[in-house]
């Protein structure tokens, strides 16, 4: 079988096929895509409610549509892939180990690689919920496989730790599928999942959100009998007095993404410890050379068409670095977090040879009303978004014009100005 | 009537039973659960002690010394994984310095070799992650890591081969003496043998008193634990413990043979012998008291915690032999620490034990290798492809946090004495150990197992025993 390729995408899911995708547009016709799974489209496949797709095709695509639409187009356009291929390793030359039943184990070369592995969702172990270590506490993630794909319902009596997305979506589902969801708990004073989650798929169902609240012991030996939950203090810390317990036959898990890198790690490639993902500049590239990421491998996305737009973007910058692209002249600028910002990706840009836009993706660290993004370098503003809200589950994208970037010669801070954290 | 009756599956029971399958003797092995090693064998801090900290002339000291000499070639053997990694005492105070030495006085006596007393700055010479409190430490090459269930499993699986019947998901109900033995009434019938061992774990109080009164009371120890990732299984190459306590050997921070740090155990004596929760206060101490000994344990790389139940006996040492009323009933109660290092010279002892009711008479057809399920995640390239060539299951990755193939989980499955429910697959192949504890393989190794065992999906199993009218499910015999 042929082992080099021009450019290898590792993960078949939005990102992988969105930057595959983009990078043959672009005229690269060596690509190769390894995807784990016996199929194209990543966790996609599992998400079958709708709400997909507002805005890159204007519609409500349930996942799988979604991951159709790029799938036929990888089809169309003759990208090969490979499924139920598995990659171990990625040497720093580039180097990737597979496992699959047709290679064996077997060694790819490739001139430029992209990673978009997605993520994985924190289990119960990390969270270090004491208790009873049960069968029946799932991660939201896992429930939802057993549920779409696998047709088989794991519970009749339902308590939600954890609001992320996948979490509201399940609270949905499960009830849908007949089953009694007692309440959703959350940790934090905000909800980590979007607004509209909330309204349709917990307030349309009166399922409570409990905020401020966590699961403090796991009850039930063999089988989940029960759950105790209890309100936090301000250090997150259970306030004795306050807690109460829900008979429940399944525990879901809702409680983070984590960005999977330890195909990153294995080649070397610089992690950020803000995000878990790769640190990247403006044109995504890693701290590898040819190496590019996108994706929830690179940061949890709350919104696929914003993974599908970053992954374009990655397939340009790996079909022009094969093509012969000079490296960027110069040493880049750091992009720095301030007050307000978790991350920020890129952490770093070239700002004297940036053409085009530069798209700067970052969360905020708490909700602020009547705020603005301020983005300066050495104190002066070179750019401001004045926005109505701003909320931790909700990817912030500001678009900043190459030409306000040319004059910068120090490091740019990102910020939130005005509005209370809350 | 069987020869031997071994109650109990665990590291003892089994080790038993396999090494009284050498002889001309009938032997069955009971236990409620459907698997081997589902009690203190399965959570434990899967240490092959050195056997310094025994007193002299006890027990412990003896078979652990003894265990210890034996785990290099058995784990050749039997297939498991074992690694002599090393083990370092750490003291936190001048004053205490003198434990130490005591400490190596003893291991001197018990006959452990290469005993030495370090500096502060020698043992962090050694291992850079130490604290800068440590002012001494007693380093002991000797000590090994080991893996638990591959153990046990291995034990069982090689008794079985050798002709040992298991009788698993069963419960033993009452016990009484009939002519010429013993009666062992259980939940799924009579079972008749001439000589009993008493491997009951936390539960070896309770058998030994349906036939003996004696007094013997099994104390469960809680011990709590937090096992971290991989990628914080480097932070130390060897085990670190702390001086010991009258409570055990205190917190211990150390690689897993699976690459894992883990952290614990804590001790807290306590009634409930079913009682493996985790608890809030206890973790934090495994936390607090881990930070003593080692610095910047990345504790964000937290995958799970769990509790274990060391079985405590009032004497202060292992009880082993027979009680002066109940001749052919023989304890190997209160196997505490250092238990699963001593198992193997136990087992030995035990086998003597029986001869002194039934001749014991070599069996030639004794089989004494075992192999394992493969470990894909430990080839090369070269085995990889052979094996995939030969099977492509294996070339189809279940569990991407540890490597493990389609392949390996229905050899797990389909083995003598296999697996029948998730824990099953993973302690027999790993499946679902890693840093995402199974979010994405379970389904896959659920189907699996719903396939082989027939059964639909929701009624796989995490661990525990299935309805006898879910077939002969965990009845793996023959």
């Amino acid at each position: 079988m042929k082992n080099n390729y021009d450019l290898v995408i590792v993960g078949g899911g939005p990102a992988g096929m969105a930057a595959a995708i983009s990078a043959k547009k672009q005229g690269i016709d060596d690509i190769l895509i390894l995807e784990r799974d016996s199929e194209l489209g990543g966790i996609l496949n599992q998400c079958i409610h709708n709400g997909f797709g507002l805005h890159t095709f204007k519609e409500e695509l349930t996942g799988p549509e979604y991951a159709e639409r790029y799938a036929d187009q990888v089809r169309e356009l003759g990208i090969p892939f490979e499924l139920g291929t598995m990659v171990l390793g990625i040497s720093p030359e580039k180097e990737i180990s597979v496992i699959s039943r047709t290679r064996g184990a077997a060694k790819i070369s490739a001139k430029a690689v992209i990673l978009a592995m997605g993520c994985r969702e924190r289990p119960r172990g990390a969270l270090g919920i004491p208790g009873y270590r049960p069968q029946s506490v799932y991660t939201a993630g896992t429930a939802q496989k057993l549920v779409n794909c696998e047709g088989v319902v794991p519970g009749k009596e339902v308590v939600i730790l954890g609001s992320g997305d996948i979490g509201l979506i399940m609270a949905r589902r499960m009830t849908l599928e007949g089953a009694k969801v007692r309440a959703v708990v959350e940790l934090m004073p905000y909800s980590s999942g979007l607004k509209r989650n909330i309204v349709q798929c917990l307030d349309d169902y009166g399922i409570p959100l409990m905020l401020s609240h966590t699961v403090i012991d796991i009850k039930g030996k063999e089988k989940l009998e029960g759950v105790y939950v209890a309100a936090v203090d301000s250090t997150n810390t259970p306030i004795a007095g306050t807690e109460e317990y829900f008979p429940c036959d399944t525990l879901l898990l809702s409680c983070g993404l984590i960005p999977e890198n330890e195909l990153s790690r294995s080649a070397g490639i610089e992690i950020s410890p803000l995000t878990n993902g790769p640190t990247v500049d403006e044109s995504l590239e890693t701290s590898i050379e040819g190496v590019f990421a996108c994706g929830n491998v690179l940061h949890v996305h709350d919104l696929v068409d914003f993974v599908s737009e970053e992954a374009l973007r990655a397939g340009e910058n790996a079909a022009a670095y094969i093509k012969g692209k000079p490296a960027s002249p110069g040493t880049p600028v750091a992009v720095k977090p301030g007050n307000g910002v978790k991350y920020t990706v890129p952490s770093k840009l070239y700002a004297q040879s940036v053409e085009g836009n530069v798209h700067i993706r970052f969360r905020v660290t708490g909700v602020f009303k009547m705020a603005s993004i301020v983005v300066t370098c050495n104190g002066s503003e070179i750019f401001r978004k004045k926005g109505r809200i701003f909320v931790p589950s909700e990817m912030q994208d500001i678009i900043i014009p190459a030409e306000k970037l040319s004059a910068v010669s120090g490091d740019i801070e990102v910020f939130v100005e005005g509005g209370a954290a809350q | 009537m069987y020869d031997v009756a071994v109650i109990g599956a665990g590291i003892v029971g089994c080790s038993a039973a396999r090494e009284l399958s050498r002889y001309e003797l009938s032997v069955c092995v009971i236990d409620r659960e459907s698997d081997v090693g589902e009690g203190t064998t399965k959570a434990n801090s899967a240490i092959a002690h050195a056997g310094f900290d025994a007193k002299e002339g006890t027990l412990k000291a003896r078979f652990n010394v003894l265990g210890s000499k034996m785990l290099p070639e058995l784990s050749k053997e039997l297939d498991f994984a074992f690694f002599r990694n090393g083990a370092l005492v750490l003291c936190f105070d001048e004053a205490q310095k003198g434990e130490l030495d005591k400490l190596a006085e003893r291991g001197k006596v018990n006959g452990v070799e290469g005993i030495k007393i370090l500096t502060g700055d020698e043992a962090r010479a050694l291992e850079p992650a130490l604290t800068e409190e440590v002012v001494a430490a007693l380093y002991a090459p000797t000590s090994g890591i080991v893996c638990p269930f591959e153990m046990t499993i291995a034990y069982a699986e090689n008794a079985y081969t050798n002709g040992v019947e298991f009788k698993l998901s069963t419960c033993v109900t009452d016990i009484k003496k009939i002519s010429g033995g013993y009666l062992v009434s259980t939940d799924r019938g009579d079972i008749e043998a001439k000589t009993v061992i008493n491997a009951a774990g936390v539960y070896a109080d309770k058998i030994h008193a349906m036939v003996s009164s004696e007094p013997l009371t099994i104390t469960p120890r809680k011990g709590e634990y937090m096992l971290l990732d991989t990628d914080a299984g480097r932070l130390v190459s060897k085990t670190i413990f702390q001086l010991p306590t009258k409570m055990g050997k205190g917190t211990l921070v150390t690689p897993t043979i699976h690459g894992n740090l883990l952290l614990g155990p804590t001790a807290e004596d306590i009634d409930d012998k079913e009682n493996t929760a985790t608890t809030r206060d206890g973790l934090a101490q495994v936390r607090a008291k881990a930070q003593l000994s080692v610095k910047d344990i990345p504790f964000g790389k937290v995958i799970t915690s769990f509790t274990g139940l060391r079985a405590v006996g009032d004497t202060d040492d292992f009880i082993i032999g027979e009680p002066n009323d109940a001749e052919g009933f023989i304890d190997a109660a209160a196997i505490e620490s250092p238990g699963l290092t001593s198992a193997p010279a136990i087992a030995v002892y035990l086998c003597e034990l029986v001869g002194r009711h039934i001749p014991l008479v070599k069996k030639e057809t004794f089989y004494a290798k075992r192999k394992g399920v493969p470990h894909f995640a430990m080839m090369t390239d070269k085995e990889r492809c052979e094996l995939i060539a030969k099977d492509p299951a294996y070339g189809q990755i279940v569990c991407r946090c540890c490597t493990v193939t389609e392949g390996e989980i229905i050899n797990a499955l389909t083995r003598p004495l296999g697996a029948t429910t998730l824990d099953g697959v993973k302690r027999r192949t790993g499946a679902g150990m890693g840093r995402c504890q199974a979010g994405f393989c379970s389904p896959r190794s659920i189907a699996l197992i719903a396939e082989k065992l027939g059964i639909g999906l929701l009624d796989v199993k995490k661990n525990g025993v299935y309805n006898i009218n879910e077939s002969e499910v965990g009845d793996n015999e023959k």
